[in-house]
């Protein structure tokens, strides 16, 4: 095998009010031809900036200071402008996350691929539209013809990206990396694309630097794995070695942290319900004067579902199939339609604004960016005293609870004077359990708690959650798009597709023996599914401390 | 801490301050330097600058002090800047966060009101207001803030707009929080800084508002504002120019303090842009 593009004791200095001084610290990595080397991190590992020094595309102020990127024959950090540009694109290709941000939205599909030929080449028009034709064949876009007249907003996210790959591999580049080219997609999507990455790969012997979070796309893609920590290389090897015997102690522990996708022994859990979902529709329409260009959209359709007491009631399915309208229905931010939602002999779905504040306390929500779902401007302390505090509480009491909440979710009751910003997104999402239960709910609506959150802090946060619905017998709905982690902690699993329940069953049935095509292809796309995670006992606390 | 910190670093701001600083030293000084009566005879009129040891800055054309009348006149154009600011800011926010967080037909009406009063150039809105209700001086500060209140709406109720859905207002609403204490406790503290700085800019335009009157005569005769000894000075404009180029130098400096601070401010508040 020959050597594509190496990195060799590569430094990138961070701007001097930054939290750490490095963003990398002498990285060394090489990457074949004809192979996929996976860089695996969690958030602020350097996984990213790694990419943007071999592009030439640091952010301002940060520098690389020192080291070597290798790439034929030259040295990638001395050439100018003038000379970088005439790499990039033609000979490293790169996509992105978001095609929807990476793609100009004003122009069409097919000119922003043709403008890499008129950029880097002396085709006439009428080669251009052949060529941009024939990559449009290559990436499997339905309709070519049409795709290259569309503008970005009209084609699916899917299909987006398919043009993203288009443009990248447009020149025939050595290298394409890919800067976590499927983590905005849906499941189902992404198995499609990570298909056709590997499938142009071999086809053309492209080496493809691959940029991820998930061990699941690793486990699915990845030829070599190179693991990083805070801007250093911990390890690195062939993907077998790495995915299953894992040597150093933080690969192991992010190992670990991935949840299996079979799900753990049945618990116990009661036949009686204590919410009951009956009927319920969302329907939201859209704009049209005079009846013109009307939209009808039916977010929730006829659900159904009976979330058993102290059970965990999981929703599973990809975006837009409505678990979302249905948990915001559930707590009231949106007002169903039609249909019932049963709590204690009451119908949740009828009462009105005063009422509706009287029972809110007993089913609560807790939301998916944790970032986003707390004041910034308030104490954390304030934030889980409030809710009590209006329900006549007195202010010292709910104060003092709150303190007690904190070292329940397990963190220092001290930290209640403190702000927002000064936590972590793991503790912030504790803090917004702690917020949530500080009315001491019955029912608890989790909505994608952990899909903003890194590898080893999801793995605390679905223990706590766990524990808590031990310890003060909540009932869970929790929303999800993460299969694996459905697996681990729901009894019951419904799957949603475009407003309806598909298919409802125990967490066993619907993962081992799934009734329905929708749930069978869904699982079909986990990533890494054939690939069982093996467990490092102790290695998780290690890292946690 | 931080945000004095990051004040700090930009030169133009701090000079602002500092003026900001002199113009209040001013203010609080001139019942010290200037006991008398500023609007009280003091001496023969039309005295140059400099040309009697008794009067630095000179008589107008009555004989009156106009130092005195600077140095009171610092408190007037201050005071009349921060009520009426305080006037328009109050007006701006209530509009603008009932529209922005209610939407619909309340928004409507509100914007359609909001703009009545932004299509009507506010000077001609403040002379009709002032010729219909007197020129006191708590007159011309109320009608004053009425007239600048629409721009402050306009933001607050984007602002307004953009905070409403997230999700910390909506965690907020699944814990039982009514409207009031959405508005004024969860979101309006998140909206106020882009507000906070464009009320610099209502204070400056304001202080110049009330100048305008009180050059068309139309402003409180009785107390000793900056705006009436330029209007005051109108007649005798070409010989005896100090006598509104003083007060003006004045009220310019003034205006100037006052924006370079509100830029300082945004600045800081928003340390992102500033890296750029």
């Amino acid at each position: 095998m020959t050597i594509a593009l190496s990195i060799d004791q590569l430094s990138v200095a961070l701007p001097a009010d930054a939290d750490r001084p490095y963003a990398l610290k002498q990285v060394s990595l090489h990457l074949n031809r004809n192979e996929i080397l996976c860089v695996v991190g969690e958030s602020g590992s350097g996984k990213s900036m790694t990419a943007g020094a071999i592009m030439g595309l640091l952010p301002d102020r940060v520098r690389a200071e020192s080291g070597r990127i290798e790439f034929e024959g030259r040295n990638l950090l001395e050439l100018n402008d003038a000379e970088l540009r005439r790499i990039r694109g033609a000979k490293i290709g790169m996509i992105f996350q978001e095609p929807m941000t990476a793609l100009n939205p004003l122009i069409t599909i097919g000119d922003q691929i043709g403008e890499m030929f008129r950029t880097h080449s002396k085709l006439s028009r009428r080669e251009t539209a052949e060529r941009v034709q024939a990559l449009l064949r290559d990436v499997h876009i339905p309709d070519p013809l049409a795709a290259a007249r569309a503008y970005p907003h009209e084609l699916s996210g899917g299909q987006r990206q398919r043009a993203m790959i288009a443009m990248a591999l447009a020149l025939e580049p050595a290298i394409l990396i890919a800067d976590e080219p499927t983590t905005a997609l849906d499941v189902t999507t992404q198995a499609q694309i990570l298909k056709l990455i590997r499938e142009l790969q071999e086809r053309k012997g492209t080496a493809v630097l691959f940029i991820t979070h998930d061990f699941g796309v690793v486990a699915e893609i990845a030829d070599r794995v190179a693991v990083m920590q805070h801007g250093v290389v911990v390890e690195q090897g062939e993907a077998d070695t790495i995915l299953n015997r894992p040597q150093h102690a933080y690969t192991r522990a992010l190992i670990s942290a991935v949840p299996p996708l079979t799900p753990p022994p049945i618990r116990q859990v009661a036949e009686e319900s204590i919410l009951a979902i009956r009927q319920v529709n969302k329907i939201y329409r859209k704009g049209g004067l005079l009846g013109r260009n009307k939209r009808v959209t039916h977010a929730v359709r006829d659900v159904t579902l009976d979330l058993p007491k102290g059970g965990t009631l999981g929703i599973v399915g990809e975006s837009g199939s409505g678990k979302s309208t249905l948990a915001r229905c559930v707590v009231r931010l949106l007002d169903p339609n039609s249909g019932h939602i049963e709590f204690d002999n009451v119908d949740l779905a009828s009462l009105g604004r005063r009422e509706l504040r009287e029972h809110a306390r007993h089913v609560q929500m807790v939301f998916q960016d944790p970032y986003g779902s707390l004041n910034p401007r308030r104490r954390v302390g304030e934030l889980v005293a409030q809710g009590p505090i209006v329900h006549g509480t007195p202010c010292q009491q709910a104060l003092a609870e709150a303190r007690e909440l904190f070292e329940l979710v397990g963190l220092d009751p001290d930290a209640t004077r403190r702000y927002p910003h000064e936590f972590s997104g793991g503790q912030r999402q504790r803090i917004c359990l702690a917020r949530a239960l500080a009315l001491k709910p019955r029912v608890l609506v989790a909505d994608e708690p952990v899909s903003a959150l890194d590898v080893s802090v999801q793995a605390q946060v679905l223990e706590l959650l766990a524990r808590l619905r031990q310890q003060l017998g909540l009932s869970l709905l929790f929303i999800t798009h993460d299969l694996r982690v459905a697996a681990q902690i729901c009894d019951h699993i419904a799957v949603m597709k475009n407003g309806s329940v598909v298919e409802h069953g125990t967490a066993a049935q619907v993962f081992g023996s799934p009734g329905h095509e929708y749930t069978r292809s869904l699982l079909d796309a986990v990533p890494g599914r054939h690939w069982t995670p093996p467990s490092f006992a102790g290695d998780i606390e290690r890292i946690a401390a | 801490m931080e945000f004095l910190h990051r004040y700090k670093r930009n030169p133009a701001a701090v000079f602002g301050l500092v003026l900001l600083l002199a113009i209040l030293v001013l203010a609080a000084t001139a019942g010290l330097l200037y006991p008398q009566n500023p609007l009280g005879l003091a001496g023969r009129p039309l005295q140059w600058p400099l040309s009697n040891p008794d009067f630095l800055f000179g008589t107008d054309h009555v004989g009156r002090d106009i130092g005195a009348q600077i140095f009171h006149g610092a408190r007037v154009s201050l005071f009349i800047g921060l009520i009426a600011t305080v006037i328009a800011i109050i007006i701006g926010i209530v509009v603008g966060a009932l529209s922005g967080y209610y939407g619909g037909l309340l928004d409507d009406m509100l914007m359609r009101v909001t703009e009545a009063f932004q299509i009507l150039p506010s000077f001609l809105l403040l002379l009709v207001l002032v010729a219909v209700f007197g020129s006191e001086l708590q007159t011309v500060i109320v009608a004053i803030g009425v007239v600048s209140w629409p721009a402050a709406a306009r933001l607050t109720r984007a602002e307004f707009l953009s905070l409403r859905n997230r999700e910390f207002v909506q965690a907020g609403r699944t814990l039982g929080l009514g409207d009031f204490s959405l508005i004024f406790r969860e979101i309006l503290p998140n909206a106020l800084p882009p507000v906070i700085v464009y009320a610099s800019v209502i204070m400056a335009v304001a202080i110049l508002l009330e100048s305008a009157l009180a050059f068309l005569n139309l402003s409180d005769p009785n107390v000793p504002s900056w705006g009436n000894l330029i209007g005051g000075g109108r007649g005798v404009l070409r010989v005896q120019w100090y006598v509104s180029a003083i007060p003006g130098i004045a009220i310019l400096l003034t205006v100037l303090a006052v924006s370079l601070v509100g830029q300082g401010l945004n600045d800081a508040l928003n340390p992102r842009l500033k890296n750029r």
